[in-house]
């Protein structure tokens, strides 16, 4: 009952938040700090992990394909197509759920307890939407762009680790990433881009928006939205696995 | 004028409002005292709209804020201005920015314009210069000023104030005291002020109302509060000079 009860708390929130903005060049402006503060701010980690995710896949992918039977560009192909499909929008979110959600639902959590969000709404300001609706605009926008950043990086990861480990040369892998190449992967990583960033943004907009009490319950909300985004996103992965592929 | 009728408000089986029936005139600093847990903050929050009343009313010059739509709140809203008990100032801006910032989002003012209204409001609560200071960077007396300062950048009809002198020394305190006390006469707003403080009540009050156990224990003028006949309050009273 109680998760019913969250869920319908949420999509009231979501409503809540789409009301006419007081003043849309503000939010144009929130938007704008919120883009450099999700997508700037989340690049060093997002490359890190793209270059290793790529390099790791790749002499996972030697280690149980390699055989006189096996092209070498299989490698490739098979590291490019996972990315695309699965680890560039899946991990990369995953990691940005903790990141990104995480501070999220603290920045907000730490407005409600210290009566910020009390002040906007006392000011005739829709709090949630004030809040909420530019970071979540703003993740709209520049998760999927660092999940593209990310796939481009797994093959570069993939590339060198080929090159680095003497397994395939970089010709080999680009010709296996070429070949295997399906516009509709690319479709495809980009809705799940676009779902996750929705679920990472408007979850922990959620849990920080009703965080009660003081800056233990600030940690509590930010740990949860952690979890209900991490959940979220797999649960997500799924389901648009089923219906798209 | 703010008119309050029979307001109750329970959390669960927890009544906290049991009828609380009150006008808050303007142009007039009303006191709003009595013990902590007896319902002041419920009561202040209930009015500004942060809390909905279980049942009863709440006029503002005659319009029923309860049974309003919620843009017609926000409407009411933008006249409201509140000072809350820790000052609630945002981090991430300037002073300049925490004053401005009503004025920015409900306002078509230029920046030069908005400016100088912001100098104005600091000006009025003694704070001039320190514009493009965080309020990391000020001290707890400089919060609730301009707290105050940010309250009264739109032109306001009603001004909440939730234990404005609470942590503040007494001199600092006597100032805020001061300072609300003038900007209501000033600006003949509506101002409502909930303390612990008696020397506040002494000093700035005209009215008060003193809340006991969730509800109206007693209203009057403040000259009449030492001859008010009512034990509770002056067991309060006398606590509070104890204290």
């Amino acid at each position: 009952m109680k998760l019913f009860y969250q869920f319908g708390k949420y999509i009231l929130f979501l409503k809540g938040m789409f009301a006419k903005p007081e003043k849309v060049g503000v939010y144009i402006d929130r938007t704008i700090t919120e883009m450099n503060n999700i997508g700037i701010g989340s690049l060093t980690i997002v490359v890190i992990i793209a270059v290793f995710q790529g390099a790791v896949t790749t002499l996972q992918i030697a280690y149980q394909l390699i055989s006189p039977l096996v092209a070498k560009p299989v490698i490739g192909s098979i590291v490019s197509d996972s990315s695309m499909l699965e680890l560039a929008p899946t991990i990369t979110c995953l990691v940005l759920a903790g990141k990104v959600g995480s501070h999220i639902a603290s920045e907000i959590g730490t407005m409600r307890v210290y009566e910020q969000v009390d002040a906007l709404e006392v000011m005739g300001i829709n709090s949630s939407g004030f809040l909420a609706l530019p970071k979540i605009v703003a993740g709209l926008i520049m998760i999927p762009l660092l999940v593209i950043i990310s796939i481009f990086l797994s093959n570069v990861g993939g590339v060198i680790a080929g090159e680095a480990s003497g397994i395939l040369t970089s010709e080999e892998f680009l010709q296996g990433a070429r070949e295997s190449f399906l516009p509709y992967n690319l479709v495809f990583s980009l809705v799940k881009a676009f779902t996750y960033a929705f679920i990472i943004t408007s979850v922990s907009s959620f849990h920080g928006y009703y965080t009660e009490g003081g800056a233990l319950e600030v940690g509590h909300s930010s740990t949860k939205a952690v979890v209900y985004s991490a959940v979220a996103i797999l649960f997500a992965d799924y389901l648009l696995t089923q219906i798209m592929l | 004028m703010i008119e309050l009728k029979d307001i109750r408000k329970s959390f669960g089986d927890k009544e906290v409002l049991k009828g609380i029936s009150t006008t808050f005139e303007a142009g007039k600093t009303n006191l709003v005292i009595g013990a902590s847990g007896h319902g002041k903050s419920v009561m202040m929050k209930c009015m500004v709209g942060l809390i909905t009343p279980t049942s009863g009313n709440i006029m503002y010059d005659n319009r029923d804020f309860t049974n309003l739509h919620y843009k017609q709140i926000r409407e009411v809203r933008r006249e409201i201005g509140m000072l809350f008990q820790g000052t609630a100032l945002f981090d991430s801006l300037t002073v300049e920015q925490n004053v401005g910032f009503s004025l920015k989002m409900f306002t078509n003012m230029s920046l030069a314009e908005r400016r100088d209204r912001v100098d104005f409001c600091l000006e009025q609560v003694n704070l001039s210069g320190i514009n493009d200071k965080y309020p990391s960077e000020i001290s707890g007396g400089m919060k609730k000023r301009v707290g105050i300062a940010r309250a009264i950048a739109l032109k306001i009809k009603y001004l909440f104030c939730d234990e404005p002198n609470s942590g503040l020394d007494p001199v600092t305190s006597r100032v805020i005291d001061e300072l609300l006390h003038r900007i209501t006469e000033e600006f003949k707003i509506t101002t409502i002020i909930n303390t612990h403080d008696m020397k506040t009540v002494f000093d700035i009050g005209d009215d008060v109302l003193f809340i006991y156990d969730g509800h109206n224990e007693w209203q009057g003028n403040v000259r009449d509060i030492k001859t008010s006949g009512n034990d509770r309050l002056t067991k309060f009273i006398e606590a509070s000079y104890l204290t």
